[in-house]
């Protein structure tokens, strides 16, 4: 087709296929109108969405499990701006997703035209870049401009601003052979002199840990990670969105660390000598009180994005690159072992973990501990399904006791803790896996913003599993109001025992509802939903609503308070057993 | 407190002026001075920002977070002794018969120019380095100052290389 003439509409479809472009969630509007037509002659699957924000979350959930960039798509004004909070979460947890929306007429720009926002500049601080397209000719370039800048480097959301007359417009397609981006040179090689002052001060430590975040999943540098710990035998800790990047079963992971972190994992980075920080960005989450967290520890810092290393934390050794070079480099240096003996650092280790693990006991016989019906999940669909999660408590059970095994097969919302994320980003998942089992573990309140997607994914055939905890409450805010507020509930109560009637919910949306009251029921409805394949499937579990999230760090504490359960403080040194 | 003075050399293209005044807003740096114009090249801009920071963590910081914008080519700090620093000011002084001849006696001792006269008032234009624009405007303040409007600094470094030869820009693919 190159060469041809065609509309700007066309162009664009056009472009997003030879970019690879497999599927797009979108729902069409008056100004992107125009690329909805050629849209219908197109290869690519256009998945029709009931609102923008399921879109952009599904191009998310897309994105996380499969690697590739998430596309969505939406009209002008109101449904430009439904895709903020997506735009937003991607931004925070650097996730490839190109967003491509309509605009009023270039002429009509700054009139304060109908359906009319500058979601251009309502997105500059939380998009890794934009454009605004108002000639059609630069469609193409502007398209494989946006995926590149997505996908590479630190990756991101980038959005791209297309005007009506633009997709209307005649041109002669051009497909740019190079891309001119002078400005955008992202370091991907290390620097050898600093890999070589990271293997010295791994030498000489004595308690070293791998504080592995997200960047290693984006890197898929799952391998190099593991061949370095069986080289120097390190202790791993991997971040809410590092979970699976490095096998839980393996006995040198010590879990998550941070604010709802492991004692293990939490205890390693604050008694460490050397943190090797990798593609990790020392959220305030991780760190608490930052003039307390790991005070003896030096750091070498591995990242991609140059602005992330010594921004919270001053960096001894800081490593600009792709942390795949980077852990290969290592890897290569370390061919031979020989690091220090850390042997009595990693029983430190073992003993503070077989101390403190995570509890599913549940707080009054006969409720559902919410722990308990996770972690049973996770049991019975295994390490091979996905899972994603909204944000809460619930959240936080998951990425501790769901099978963290596979790189990749975990999507949650980190940066941003964007409630609703777990609906569409399950049904991003699914598209993206089709034969796969995906399971959404989701809040009473989170299930409630953005169970609308149920519809699209019982229209298109997408059986995503959907667990709801329903504690009645906002249960991370309750937490919080029970700990730090007297008891005081306020609004936080959401009566969902009276309503919604969640399995009527669901088959009110064409999903099967199921419903689990007792602990004997848990394992009959997680293999009835499992036996699901040609629609979505709910799960209303009736859980306790005073079940905590625990070990925690309260905000603005120092780690070294954490407390495993109300009160009570794990005893850091052996020898006071 | 200290402030810096930044040089940043930016494509010339809408909204990206919008950017970095909206990344310096996000995340809490104060701009204390800004100009803007196009360069030799009509297709790049330069951006020379004053800021005013309390460590140089903050600095690297800003620097590093502006080198994220794609639209940025290249950000170099002109210290103070390695480079040319000029602003320009507008200073319109309450001026009579009994004042005039001083006012101007200090407008030539700095080699300012009276732009504007009035029987009740003058107006001088003045160029210089932020330290003696301070030192003007210290000699003229007596006289009783009614109107005054300032340029944000601009600043080149010295010697013959360009900010463009430091950013090894290859100008034929700017265009695109």
């Amino acid at each position: 087709m190159a060469g041809s003439q065609m509309t700007g509409a066309q162009a664009l479809v056009e472009s997003l296929e030879r970019v690879g472009v497999e599927v797009i969630f979108g729902i069409p509007g008056g100004t992107i109108l125009p690329a909805y037509d050629p849209l219908m002659d197109s290869k690519i699957r256009h998945i029709l969405v009931r609102h923008e924000q399921g879109a952009g979350h599904a191009a998310e959930g897309y994105a996380v499990t499969t690697g590739k960039v998430g596309v969505c798509m939406a009209t002008s004004g109101p449904g430009a701006t439904n895709l903020v909070t997506a735009i937003s979460n991607a931004y925070m947890d650097s996730t490839p997703i190109v967003a491509i929306t309509g605009q009023v007429a270039a002429s009509a720009i700054g009139t304060d035209a109908f359906q009319e926002a500058d979601i251009r500049g309502i997105t500059f601080p939380i998009t890794k870049h934009s454009y605004l397209v108002k000639t059609a000719s630069d469609i193409p370039k502007a398209i494989k401009a946006a995926f590149e800048l997505a996908k590479t480097g630190r990756p991101g959301p980038v959005l791209v601003d297309i005007t009506k007359d633009a997709l209307n417009a005649t041109v002669e397609f051009e497909w740019p052979q190079d891309l001119v981006l002078p400005g955008y040179r992202p370091t991907v090689k290390p620097h050898l002199r600093q890999i070589r002052e990271a293997a010295k001060l791994i030498r000489a430590a004595e308690r070293p840990v791998l504080y592995v975040g997200g960047g290693v999943c984006k890197a898929k540098a799952y391998k190099q990670l593991a061949k370095l710990v069986e080289l120097t035998g390190i202790p791993v800790v991997t971040t809410l969105m590092a979970r699976g990047a490095f096998p839980d079963s393996h006995p040198l992971n010590y879990g998550m660390p941070g604010m709802h972190g492991t004692v293990a994992a939490v205890g390693a980075l604050q008694r460490a000598d050397l943190l090797i920080a990798l593609g990790a960005r020392f959220d305030d989450r991780v760190t608490g009180r930052l003039d307390s967290f790991a005070v003896g520890a030096k750091v070498i810092h591995a990242d991609i994005d140059p602005a992330e290393i010594s921004k919270n934390r001053i960096a001894d050794v800081p490593i600009v690159g792709d942390v795949g070079h980077t852990l290969n480099e290592l890897v290569d240096l370390f061919a031979e072992g020989k690091n220090a003996d850390i042997s009595g650092w990693v029983r430190y280790l073992d003993n503070l973990r077989s101390r403190y693990h995570a509890d599913t006991t549940p707080l009054e016989e006969g409720v559902l501990s919410p722990e308990y019906v996770i972690k049973r999940i996770g049991e019975l669909a295994g390490p091979d399904a996905y899972y994603v999660t909204g944000v809460g408590q619930h959240q936080m059970w998951s990425a501790h006791l769901l099978p963290h095994q596979e790189p990749g097969h975990f999507a949650t919302s980190g940066g941003a803790g964007t409630m609703g994320f777990c609906v569409p980003a399950a049904m991003g998942a699914q598209v993206g896996h089709p034969k796969a089992q995906v399971w959404g573990i989701d809040g009473d309140g989170c299930f409630q913003m953005t169970n609308q997607e149920l519809v699209t994914c019982a229209l298109n055939g997408i059986p995503i599993k959907i667990a709801v905890m329903n504690n009645q409450s906002l249960g991370m805010v309750r937490q919080w109001q029970t700990l730090f507020y007297g008891e005081r509930y306020s609004n936080t109560d959401l009566k969902s025992l009276t309503l919604p009637d969640f399995p009527k919910l669901a088959e009110a949306m064409g999903a099967v509802g199921l419903r689990a009251v007792e602990p004997d029921q848990v394992d009959e409805v997680i293999k009835q939903a499992m036996a699901i394949n040609d629609r979505p499937v709910v799960i209303e579990f009736v859980v306790h609503k005073d079940s905590m999230v625990w070990p925690m760090v309260a905000a603005g504490a120092s780690n070294d308070d954490i407390k495993i359960a109300r009160d009570l403080a794990p005893i850091w040194e052996e020898e006071d057993l | 407190m200290k402030t810096h003075t930044l040089s940043v050399l930016v494509q010339n293209r809408p909204g990206v002026l919008a950017r970095i005044a909206g990344l310096f807003a996000r995340r809490g740096y104060n701009i204390e001075s800004l100009a803007v114009g196009v360069t030799e090249d009509p297709e790049l801009s330069r951006i020379t920002i004053m800021v005013a920071v309390e460590s140089d963590v903050v600095l690297e910081q800003i620097v590093k977070q502006l080198n994220k914008l794609i639209e940025v080519l290249k950000i170099v700090e002109l210290e103070e002794e390695q480079a040319v620093r000029r602003e320009l000011v507008l200073i319109k002084v309450k001026a009579d018969a009994a004042t005039r001849g001083q006012i101007i006696e200090v407008v030539n001792l700095f080699r300012a120019q009276t732009v504007d006269v009035h029987p009740d008032s003058m107006t001088i234009e003045a160029t210089g380095s932020p330290h003696k624009l301070e030192a003007l405007l210290e000699m003229l303040r007596p006289y009783g100052v009614r109107e005054l409007v300032q340029s944000g600094l601009v600043a080149l470094g010295r010697g013959s290389k360009s900010l463009a030869d430091r950013a090894k820009i290859n100008r034929s693919k700017i265009a695109n």
